[in-house]
């Protein structure tokens, strides 16, 4: 039963996206309108105690608690991250959830988002059938 | 009960969000992601003959468990302990949506846009199922999502999570800005 562990930070996660709000539809707007501060607060300050996180882990050598040394991939720069980031931000602002959020939104009882969940594996199933036409 | 019902301010929630990173490194030799578990949910149910999806899903099932825990999360933080007032965004934002057709703002998103009805309607089809089939075509492009790049991969101070997320931003304003007024609209 180690699977317990993924669902316990699972459902740690889910209580911090919920709680601090950046669920929310009207929070996003809000960020993408630039008239409040708190987006970029959560956003700012989670990416400040990640990257100080990572590099002690780094610096440290610090071992996973499964005893192998931490490893975490590469990503190499290609036309995706600008052009899929474009499309994905584009989505972003209508549906007011990126994926962690859109589970976390069903999970709080706005069912028609499992709608956008089955949109979103549908998006990914397209992109799968296309991707050899795209530029990377 | 006020202290476990209210929402958390941004100098709580998002460092949390930041411990994420090396609770799931150090625990499990995981990299925070949640854009990935579309993919494996293709590659386990309709992976067609597709490239893209033969691989072995099963090794990455704890993607599975991960969601359904923010599921289950969210229900207790958003269901359970719920914040009985409305979301507190700025009063300008509540005026120029307002301006823009939108009016009520009870719950965590605009409900007259996001219930199961208005998925009939073109401007809910829109706004739910083109908006969540751009999420999916767009992270899988960008190979991550706000999670995957803008936290995880910013952390390892990766150079593509900084392009991606910074095409997030700008795709999400020109949405905000020069699209949605005329999807709200319809």
């Amino acid at each position: 039963m180690k699977n317990i562990i993924y669902i316990v930070l699972g459902l740690i996660f889910g209580i911090i996206l919920t709680k601090t709000e950046v669920i929310s539809w009207f929070r996003i707007q809000e960020m993408f309108r630039f008239q409040s501060f708190h987006m970029y607060g959560v956003l700012f300050s989670a990416i400040v105690v990640a990257v100080a996180s990572v590099q002690l882990i780094k610096l440290r050598q610090i071992r996973s608690l499964t005893g192998e040394p931490i490893d975490i991939a590469r990503k190499f720069l290609n036309w995706g991250q600008l052009l899929g980031g474009l499309i994905f931000g584009l989505g972003w602002a209508l549906t007011g959830a990126c994926p962690g959020p859109l589970y976390a939104l069903a999970g709080n009882g706005v069912l028609v988002m499992g709608a956008a969940i089955l949109f979103a594996i549908l998006g990914t199933r397209f992109y799968a059938m296309i991707r050899h036409k795209l530029p990377h | 009960m006020e202290i476990f019902t209210r929402p958390w301010p941004w100098y709580i929630g998002g460092p949390l969000i930041g411990l994420m990173v090396p609770a799931l490194l150090i625990l499990t030799n995981k990299s925070l992601g949640i854009s990935s578990s579309f993919r494996h949910i293709c590659a386990a149910c309709i992976p067609g003959k597709l490239d893209f999806f033969r691989y072995n899903w099963r090794d990455h099932v704890w993607s599975f468990y991960f969601v359904g825990g923010i599921i289950l999360g969210a229900f207790i933080g958003g269901v359970l302990l719920a914040n009985p007032n409305p979301v507190a965004i700025s009063a300008q934002t509540v005026s120029e949506l307002q301006a823009l057709g939108i009016h009520d703002f009870s719950g965590l998103v605009p409900s007259e846009i996001f219930n199961l009805g208005s998925l009939l309607s073109l401007k809910g089809f829109i706004m739910i199922c083109v908006g969540g089939f751009l999420v999916g075509f767009g992270t899988r492009y960008a190979g991550g999502c706000t999670s995957g790049h803008t936290i995880m991969g910013i952390s390892n101070l990766q150079v593509p999570s900084m392009v991606a997320s910074a095409a997030f931003f700008i795709g999400g304003i020109i949405m905000t800005h020069f699209l949605l007024p005329y999807i709200l609209a319809l």
